[in-house]
């Protein structure tokens, strides 16, 4: 399958699709039979599965902190939560050899515990608790859970002792000890779900303004080969993964290990004759788990590949809502949709039932483990090997707490496995080559000039064909060059170099003598003025769309540039004048006043350079005459740059220049031209062919 | 909600087979800690090891029992999630494309593709969900509470007391759960929306060199989104330790009143063990329930969102008459008014002509002056505010839209492509034209040169919005497009502003020989472009002030000297 030529290749690590899928295709849908052979595409991937995890491991260091302050809360939480079954073996033993017990007092205390509980969650709970900020949160529950512990201990605590006496001490003890661990549980683990949530969100927050920042850096290329709704998708559903995976999974998965080092270590204490029994589990745990993600891990990234697609399938038809309207084309538009959705579906449900099947086959194999100690168990102890009966209970329950972390981390597979699918979808975005950084030594430009010179230049969207070949030209301040040439004829392929959107493939440009290469990007493109044929507004008011180039312009200015652009009078009649809100890509407005806006704002900018394309192809010739005057003032003493088609425009200019099939054929002033009777006085012949046969008329009359 | 349920009913089978099957599995998890208690009790006690042995065998089996619940769960609650969540995302996208224009300005791109991607994801989730841990919960919980009271009725008052607390908390949870996630999915739509417009309006970005503008943008949105979602999972991260010390004060409160209870000889050492397993086991399913509830408290924020898309039912929906056809193409406007929903003030007033089929209409008239709103009115992309517009003297709004539609091509000011090959574009006018016939459109739009000299061709891929072509270019592919539909009435609207005279001429000239009696409308700038049409509207503030040939015009109608002044000179106008 060839490349298709005319879309830019783009350096991104991605393969192609097959032929069917392109449609929509996000690139990355992983070569099936593309790219390098199979055995090497493999490789990659399990490298990639690790860099995934390293790189999100890197944006966790940034946050490090509160990181470890949840880790060791977590470690904390999950020692307290294991100690209790050896305290709670003890307190039944405890309780065999106990008299007199007063329950009636116990269940008081308890009952204070209740109750301080029931206060602490309403003052968390109410509607100013809330609002408050995370931090603050954060101490008033640990506040609370303090105070609550403070009380349940010292007030359980004394009613025990009063009602049991000295006799029962041990038993006091033991109690206590269960109260003050529970509660030591407890606040550890607020704290630490606190801590992780504020962990997942700090993360989330950065990767997704990296993301940003790093689409404003990449060369308009990319956006051109990628469709918007795939790239929204990426920062909000891929992200949306990652974060949900860090602030429910981590905690889960680090509570997982050390619960299951924990466990080992106490149950092997207890009895290494059973320890060795329900380790058998560990194998074969770890078999299942490798088996399914190998199988699920593209299946989730086709997953997230095909939500992106839905995603720019509805971005892009829904933008596009007016043609997929006047060409009845909902029904295939749906067709589309629908393809794209069963797709997802398909290898949604297939990753999905694979990667839950693992939480029932763990459970199974601990089952197994469970009925096979508590037999073994109950053989130990009535061949009287093994003490109480007290610590066959408290293996049993360690060993119920062991089976946990599988179950738990099985249940998550489907969680990581798509949040690794996602960043590593991020991390694709992320490692696209950026526009080429300004040279250390570049030129601020910090008074230009607006010398324009164009030598040598060729450059092609497909290096292999050429818009432009060989381009020669110069431009002198305050200067008027117009742009003359068929359609399609690299016109505006000379302003887009300018602006350095794109790099050239050969020869130079310089402006005030200095190659743009080494001119720093942001000073070039702000001492260029551009007023685009396919005009964009913001939403927000038409206030902030004019001084979009120079936010700090004042009314005055504002206002001085819109009535120089003829578009005060159309301002002044909205309801709201320049406080009116425009709508999505300024949709509220005919194109011609989008135009006219967008000169306002190329005004307000007051560029060294100005670049008209097509600037006013959407006005009507009644408005552009009244706009001209200020044209013609604006242009004054700026170098500018004219593509248009009529005449009235071009005929003023210091310079035209006939372009067609991306050469230079003629150059020169108008009269100049017309007087080579060529390209230009043929195509200016033919265009006001019936203009030219009325004046005619008029003199044979 | 109940609209929902329709989405649920093709799914029935597996929604209940998968409770089903959960139902297996906790069943058998609860026999578990009773067997092992008999274990102990009565094995263990007897020094009986064949009955130690039986009952292990038993365990065994239940656990295979166990495990065949949980798989057959997993398979048919994803079956079922899926496929509901496919169902309605392909529901929710059909309606969007019945939408109006000012439903899509209401709800926002950004929103809609969150709605239809994410919304409907967590949608899925919790109901994935839901049919296995929402049932497996409270089955283990109600589970659990009848063996307690079967193990010992006396002592489950315990475990019992606890309940009302744990509701209590559980409902004050979720309250106050909702408005927190409501606000993250607003935000999040946000993020989308700022990225949507950053991405639309990239050029212009990096022309003003705007950059760090939009990142401060961005930035706001994206620390709002953050900050409303931290909040809402700082809510659900305390249900979790706070069912926790509830229930571990529920087992000190048990091992109290247990152990006075062995005292007496009330309960055995194994039962209390059993009593400890199965609050376990209740606290786990209680955690687990309320996990749950914030997932769905979460989801009900998606259902409404969903929700309100389904529930919006489009003003512009099919005429009564089913078998009306556009024959003719004649086009009548009876006196008709227009402003745009939610803004004062007529965008056209009063506007009455009629358009003889296969006549040459042009439009002229200054910017904003409402040309493209008036053309905008036959296809219907929006109904008249008063009066009618009438196609072959039939009423638009009573021909169904595909009829209508199929009937008009349409070249819009704004070239847009989409993604996919030059063919497929011009395709969307007529699936079924043959290549011939595409050439032979692309021909009279003079797209053929230019298409030929491209490597692929026709099979070129296009970037989104055809990004890789020259304005003219796309304007071209664009008529071109429009033809493919063989339309009875060709709307021009504009789209010739950035191709060349000579070009233009070329079309012109290729639209007269075309498909014989289009009646064809043309918005232009150009008096060249327009004054050979057979009738000339002039308008002027929405009215149409004017309308006649040419010539008429040139004599009579004051703004149109004016035009015909400021394009081709005095000389011309005084013709």
């Amino acid at each position: 399958m060839s490349e298709p030529v005319k879309t830019p290749d783009v350096k991104a690590p991605e393969t192609k699709t097959p032929e069917k899928k392109r449609r929509y295709a996000p690139a990355e849908m992983g070569g099936r039979g593309h790219g390098p052979g199979p055995r090497g595409m493999e490789r990659a991937r399990v490298k990639d599965a690790r860099g995934v995890v390293r790189r999100l491991s890197g944006y966790l260091t940034k946050v490090r902190l509160p990181l470890i302050a949840a880790i060791l809360a977590l470690i904390g939480s999950t020692v307290t939560s294991l100690l209790t079954p050896r305290v709670s073996g003890s307190l039944i033993d405890a309780l065999n050899a106990a008299t007199n017990l007063s329950p009636a007092l116990i269940a008081a205390g308890v009952f204070g515990v209740y109750v301080s509980n029931g206060l602490f969650l309403s003052a968390r709970l109410n509607r100013e608790g809330l609002k408050k900020d995370a931090g603050k949160l954060m101490t008033e529950g640990f506040v609370f859970s303090l105070a609550n512990f403070a009380v349940a201990t010292a007030g359980g605590g004394a009613i025990l002792y009063v009602s049991t006496g000295e006799a029962n001490a041990r038993l006091m003890e033991l109690l206590l000890k269960l109260g003050g661990l529970y509660l030591a549980g407890t606040l550890l683990s607020l704290f630490q779900q606190l801590m992780l949530v504020r962990v997942a969100q700090h993360t989330v927050r950065v990767i997704r303004t990296d993301l940003f920042d790093k689409l404003q850096a990449l060369p308009l290329r990319y956006f051109d080969s990628t469709p918007h709704g795939q790239l929204m998708s990426r920062l909000t559903n891929d992200v949306d993964n990652v974060s949900s995976m860090l602030s429910n999974s981590i905690t889960q998965i680090l509570s997982a290990v050390i619960t299951l080092v924990m466990c080992l270590y106490m149950m092997l204490r207890l009895s290494w004759q059973l320890t060795l029994v329900s380790c058998i589990t560990i194998p074969v745990s770890l078999l299942i788990a490798r088996t399914v993600t190998k199988r699920t891990r593209k299946l989730f990234k086709e997953q997230q590949a095909c939500l992106g697609e839905l995603n720019g399938i509805v971005e892009e038809t829904v933008s596009g809502a007016r043609v997929v309207k006047v060409f009845c084309r909902e029904e295939n538009v749906i067709h589309d949709f629908d393809e794209a959705n069963e797709e997802l579906t398909k290898a949604g449900v297939t990753a999905s039932i694979l990667s839950s099947a693992m939480g029932p086959l763990m459970n199974v194999v601990h089952n197994f483990a469970y009925a096979l100690m508590s037999g073994i168990g109950g053989f130990l102890v009535v061949s009287g090997s093994v003490g109480s009966i007290g610590m066959i209970q408290s293996f049993l329950q360690y060993s119920r707490q062991f089976a946990n972390p599988f179950n738990q981390i099985a249940n998550l597979v489907t969680s990581i496995q798509s949040a690794l699918a996602g960043a590593e979808r991020v991390f694709e975005v992320m490692d696209v080559e950026p526009e080429p950084a300004d040279a250390p030594n570049a030129d601020p430009l910090a008074h230009p000039q607006g010398h324009v010179e164009f030598r040598n230049v060729t450059f092609g969207y497909d290096p292999a064909r050429p818009i432009l070949k060989n381009v020669s030209f110069e431009a002198k301040p305050g200067q008027t060059i117009a742009l003359v040439g068929p359609t399609g004829a690299g016109k505006t392929t000379v302003v887009n170099l300018l602006m350095r959107f794109y790099d050239i493939d050969s020869g130079d440009i310089f402006i005030d003598g200095i190659n743009i290469r080494d001119i720093q990007r942001r000073p070039l493109r702000l001492s260029l003025g551009m007023v685009l044929q396919d005009v964009y507004l913001f939403a927000g008011t038409i206030r902030a769309n004019i001084a979009y180039g120079r936010p700090d312009a004042t009314d005055e200015q504002i206002h001085r540039a819109a009535k120089l652009a003829n578009c005060e009078e159309f301002i002044e009649r909205l309801p709201q004048g320049y406080d009116t809100e425009l709508a999505e890509a300024g949709a509220n407005l005919s194109q011609g006043q989008r135009q006219l806006l967008s000169i306002a704002r190329a005004i307000l900018a007051d560029p060294s350079v100005l670049i008209l394309d097509e600037a006013t192809s959407s006005v009507d010739t009644r408005t552009e005459m009244h706009i001209q005057q200020a044209m013609l003032t604006l242009m004054k003493g700026r170098t500018s740059f004219v593509i248009a088609h009529r005449l009235s425009t071009i005929r003023g200019a210091d310079q035209i220049l006939v372009i067609n099939g991306g050469e230079i054929i003629e150059r020169g002033t108008h009269e100049q031209l017309l007087a080579a009777d060529g390209f230009y006085a043929n195509l200016l012949k033919s265009q006001y062919r019936s203009g030219l046969v009325e004046e005619n008329d008029e003199k044979t009359e | 909600m109940k609209k929902l349920f329709k989405y649920l009913k093709p799914y029935m089978l597996p929604t209940l087979l998968a409770p089903l099957f959960m139902l297996l599995e906790v069943a058998m998890d609860l026999m578990q800690p009773a067997l092992m208690s008999r274990v102990i009790d009565v094995g263990v006690a007897n020094a009986d090891k064949a009955y130690i042995v039986r009952t292990c065998i038993l365990m065994f089996v239940c656990a295979l029992l166990g495990v065949t619940g949980g798989l057959g769960n997993m398979y048919f609650s994803t079956r079922a999630g899926y496929g509901f969540a496919r169902d309605l995302r392909s529901d929710l996208y059909r309606r969007i494309q019945s939408f109006s224009f000012s439903d899509i300005d209401r709800f926002k791109t950004g929103s809609l593709v969150t709605r239809t991607t994410n919304d409907v994801t967590q949608i899925q989730n919790a109901f994935t969900t839901c049919i296995r841990m929402l049932v497996r919960a409270p089955f283990l919980c109600i589970g659990g509470v009848v063996m307690v009271l079967v193990l010992n009725a006396k002592l489950s008052l315990v475990v019992l007391a606890a309940i009302p607390f744990l509701t209590a908390m559980i409902v004050f949870l979720l309250k106050r759960g909702r408005p927190l996630f409501t606000s993250m999915q607003e935000k999040l739509d946000r993020v989308n929306t700022v990225m949507q417009e950053n991405l639309s309006g990239i050029r212009v970005v990096k022309a003003f060199a705007r950059a760090d503008h939009e990142k401060a943008k961005f930035k706001v949105a994206n620390d709002d989104l953050c900050d409303s979602t931290m909040r809402a999972m700082m809510m659900m991260s305390m249900a979790f330790p706070l069912i926790n010390l509830i229930m571990n004060a529920t087992m000190i409160l048990m091992y109290a009143f247990g152990g006075s209870m062995v005292f007496h000889g009330e309960l055995t050492p194994g039962e209390i063990m059993a009593f400890s397993n199965y609050i376990m086991q209740i606290l786990m399913s209680l955690t687990m329930s309320s996990f749950m509830l914030m997932f769905l408290s979460r989801a009900g924020v998606s259902i409404r969102r969903v929700l309100e898309v389904l529930n919006t039912q489009s003003d512009i929906v099919d005429g009564s008459d089913a078998d009306a056809a556009v024959t003719r193409g004649e086009v009548a406007f009876d006196h008709v008014s227009f402003a745009y929903p939610g803004q004062s003030g007529n965008v056209l007033s009063d506007i009455t002509f009629t358009a003889r089929a296969g006549e040459t209409v042009a439009i002229l008239g200054s910017t904003g002056s409402g040309k493209s709103t008036l053309i905008s009115l036959i296809p219907r992309l929006y109904d008249a505010s008063a009066g009618s517009v009438k196609i072959d003297g039939r009423d638009v709004r009573a021909y169904h839209l595909n009829t209508l539609r199929g009937a008009i091509g349409v070249a819009l000011q704004e070239s847009v492509l989409f993604t996919g090959t030059i063919e497929e574009n011009l395709r969307w006018g007529d699936e079924n034209a043959s290549p011939e016939e595409i050439r032979h459109v692309a021909a009279i739009a003079q797209a053929d040169p230019f298409v030929e000299k491209l490597a692929d061709g026709y099979q070129t891929e296009l970037g989104q919005r055809g990004v890789n072509l020259s304005g003219g270019q796309k304007q071209r592919l664009c008529i071109a497009r429009a033809l493919a539909k063989r339309p009875r009435i060709l709307i021009l609207d504009d789209s010739t502003s950035a191709v060349d005279l000579a070009t233009e001429a070329e079309i012109q000239k290729g639209l007269r020989g075309a498909f014989g009696d289009m009646t064809v409308f043309i918005i232009a700038q150009r008096i060249s472009s327009v004054m050979d049409a057979d009738r000339i509207l002039v308008m002027e503030n929405g009215r149409v002030i004017d309308s006649g040939k040419h010539e008429e015009l040139k004599k009579r109608c004051e703004v149109y000297r004016e035009i015909v002044v400021s394009q081709l000179g005095e000389e011309a106008a005084r013709a």
